[in-house]
């Protein structure tokens, strides 16, 4: 039976594949800087907007902190925005990140994820956009092209949806998968239109032919700022059941599944769960594949979402194994990996004592090598 | 009775109400009420971290009546360039979008931020109050303080110059420049005015005298600002790109003071303000230095 | 957290008049327009940074309204007939 093709393949790089993502979900507004290993996203939505295939108004503006601001304000407004950017912009925007997450502007933005200078380092690490994790945005880690593209559209749907409204980012590893390319199917225009309504504000929108005049955000006493950030905690709640309604919906539409707030693989009947954030999930899924005693004893649990955390899920299979491996491209100095941090903390809410055992890896760009994987699987397996 | 100035500004609502937390003779305020009853209620006002921030009041309340969202420091002008590209996308095209700021946000902190909006044209007003200082947060001195000025941060009094904005302004070629005083309440609404039917990138330069910054009674905030221009500091022009190259005039109350003889003593201005207490003759001549050099350089504007 | 609580809750205000209360009460000393004196030029009117005096048409005496007045005199400052005293409150 041949049934219809819901797009085209094409064999793209995780920077294309956001672009696409950005263009499928017709953003009004586009403020963007460029930052390798991001630049390439920037480049092709200004060669769309040039020509016309992509209807956007695109800011090309001086800086990542006026990039964001940019972007805050274009959807205060009530437009759909997308911006990008890795490491070093993410940092420069940091204030204007925290402040469009108090203004509920429900933004897009991939970053494609980058390690921190000096010295200058272009190769992929977790740590940047980690660093936002108290920022108030919803965060997403893909694992392939094919789950950047698809990420990107599902965050608009999650950011926009009337129970939540916070912004949202898309992270993919730098190098690793902006700059390498893998088949991607590139869904069909009218699929995404009927996937992803146009952005209806249900909280207030900057415009004086649509709304009597509002002030927003003047000084607030300590009682009322408490109301407002238990709201976006509230909206951070909402966010574990739309992802999960969102990615369920999305698998209908277009047939594929990357997980919603976390993903499984040959986690039924193993001893040892291994935990790791996108695309360094995939390469320790891919390891575990090629030895058949690690399949006999290992599965992976993919951290998708990072934002609302994923306690409930990650607690549920650390009861029924006996050890938990989670592998951090990252590292918070002075703490260790952030990722085993948040499950120890999560284990320990839970009461659930399964050990959790640290391994940091991949930063700066390091290759992580399935060697390496199977090296600190084996150590603790024994 | 024939229509005049007076009826129109009569006629024209005022959207800064009355019981707002503005220090008493603000010269910002003041000048706000110009700004927005030249630009009516169709306007989204961006405000960064300002004294503009503060005298809006405390939530649930605010003292402005248009739609202000206020912002982080150095933001204003690219969340202004935003909001105008997203109301324009959605079909609204004549909302005036207005920054207002004080010269710590749109000169020091936000420059580039300022740079870059009229490098890209963007259809926005941005508009300084300059009190020569960071008022909000307790008088520290700014890139615009000029010499000699007492602040927070120059107890002996500034050393370095006053940033010239408005000429760096000019000098980006966009299609309004004008500096303006709350001295000149009339002066300014008719530059807004003439601003709110330009399209791109318009800059407003407004002088507003600061009464607990700069050391002087409340009552003295117009005499303060009228004092500036007549003594030549505070020049009163506009530059506007029209089809037939820059349009630069200096203003009816600004006129006069070409002459040098017949500006008053700079000295009658500064002996007003306490911030100028003790103010050394090498510093008062760095600001007759200043006068004498903006005169100069908006000579070549005359011909 | 115990409460139930909305997740659209955002720091929005409306405009006042009055948002920063009664200013009034800010004054040390009160403006009184005399009457005689007035040439209803409305200098006061225009500089008033409270928006605090009421003018409805060209031809009338200004109003001052002292529930928000703050008692700056500039308006005694920008008159030119010397018509508002300056009288101490609380007497």
């Amino acid at each position: 039976m041949i049934t219809e093709s819901k797009g085209t393949v094409k064999v793209i790089t995780g920077n294309a594949a956001a672009a696409w993502g950005a263009r499928l979900s017709r953003p009004d507004v586009i403020a963007a800087y460029p930052i390798t290993p991001q630049t390439t996203i920037v480049e092709t939505l200004a060669r769309w907007v040039d020509t016309g295939e992509l209807k956007a108004h695109m800011i090309r503006v001086e800086s990542e902190h006026s990039a964001m601001a940019a972007v805050m304000g274009a959807s205060a407004a009530g437009a759909r925005t997308y911006t990008a950017t890795s490491s070093q912009g993410l940092l420069y925007m940091a204030e204007m990140i925290s402040w469009a997450a108090g203004a509920r502007t429900p933004i897009v933005m991939s970053v494609v994820d980058r390690a921190l200078g000096p010295p200058w380092n272009i190769w992929s690490e977790h740590t940047d956009a980690l660093m936002l994790r108290d920022s108030g945005w919803i965060l997403f880690w893909a694992a392939n092209n094919q789950e950047v593209l698809d990420s990107v559209i599902q965050a608009y749907k999650i950011a926009e949806h009337k129970e939540v409204i916070l912004p949202a980012m898309v992270m993919h590893d730098g190098f690793i998968l902006s700059h390498t390319t893998m088949p991607v199917e590139i869904p069909k225009q009218e699929l995404v239109d009927e996937f992803l309504p146009p952005y209806d504000p249900p909280h207030y929108v900057m415009n004086p032919k649509v709304s009597p005049p509002i002030t927003f955000g003047n000084i607030a006493l300590p009682a009322d700022y408490v109301k407002f950030r238990l709201s976006i905690e509230k909206a951070m709640k909402n966010a574990k059941k739309i992802i999960k309604k969102v990615a369920a919906e999305f698998k209908e539409f277009f047939g594929r599944w990357h997980g919603d707030l976390v993903s499984y693989y040959n986690t039924e009947g193993v001893d040892t769960i291994v935990i790791a954030l996108g695309n360094v999930a995939e390469q320790v899924e891919a390891t575990i594949d090629s030895s058949k005693e690690l399949k006999k004893r290992a599965g992976v649990v993919k951290v998708r979402a990072f934002r609302p955390f994923p306690k409930e899920e990650i607690a549920n299979i650390a009861r029924k194994v006996s050890n938990i491996v989670v592998i951090d491209r990252d590292i918070s100095f002075g703490w260790g990996g952030i990722l085993a941090g948040e499950v120890r903390a999560t284990l320990h809410e839970f009461r659930v004592d399964t050990p959790v055992y640290s391994k940091i890896m991949g930063i700066g760009g390091d290759e992580i090598l399935p060697e390496h994987i199977e090296k600190s699987l084996n150590e603790i397996l024994r | 009775m024939t229509k005049t100035i007076y009826d129109e500004l009569i006629e024209r609502e005022d959207l800064v109400l009355p019981g707002n937390t503005s220090c008493p003779g603000c010269g910002s305020i003041l000048a706000l009420r110009y700004v927005l009853k030249a630009l009516g209620k169709d306007t989204i006002i961006v405000i960064p971290a300002s004294c503009s921030s503060v005298y809006q009041a405390i939530f649930p309340y605010s003292s402005i009546k248009v739609h202000i969202f206020n912002t982080a420091f150095a933001s204003a002008a690219a969340v202004a360039s935003g909001l105008k590209h997203a109301l324009v996308a959605k079909g609204y095209d004549d909302v005036n979008v207005l920054v207002w700021g004080g010269d710590g946000g749109l000169i020091d902190i936000g420059f580039a931020t300022v740079s870059g909006a009229a490098e890209r044209n963007e259809d926005i007003i941005v508009a300084v109050y300059d009190n020569e200082a960071y008022m909000n947060t307790g008088i520290q001195r700014s890139g615009s303080t000029p010499p000699g000025a007492i602040t927070t941060t120059t107890y002996a009094g500034k050393s370095e110059e006053k940033k010239p904005m408005p000429y760096l302004m000019l000098l980006h070629g966009v299609p309004y420049v004008a500096t303006a005083s709350s001295g000149y309440p009339l002066d300014l609404y008719q530059k807004v005015k003439k601003a709110r039917n330009i399209h791109g990138f318009r800059f407003l330069h407004i002088f507003a005298p600061c009464p607990p910054g700069w050391r002087f009674d409340d009552s003295k905030t117009v005499t303060v600002a009228k004092l500036a221009v007549e003594t030549g500091y505070w020049i009163l022009w506009e530059a506007e790109q029209t089809d037939h190259g820059l349009n630069f005039s200096i203003s009816g109350p600004s006129r006069p003071y070409i002459d040098p003889a017949r500006r008053k003593p700079l000295e009658d201005y500064l002996m007003l303000q306490g911030r100028f207490r003790n103010i050394s003759p090498e510093k008062i001549n760095l600001i007759k230095k200043y006068i004498d050099n903006q005169w100069e350089f908006i000579k070549r504007f005359l011909e | 957290m115990t409460q139930e609580l909305d997740h659209l809750i955002l720091p929005i205000s409306h405009p006042k008049i009055g948002a920063g209360g009664k200013t009034g009460a800010w004054r040390v000393f009160r403006p009184i327009i005399d009457e005689n004196k007035c040439i209803k030029c409305l200098l006061c009117w225009i500089h008033c940074p409270e928006n605090a005096i009421i003018v409805k048409q060209r031809d009338q005496i200004p109003q001052i309204d002292y529930e928000y007045c703050k008692g700056c005199f500039v308006c005694a400052d920008v008159c030119p007939k010397d018509a508002i005293k300056k009288i101490r409150e609380g007497i």
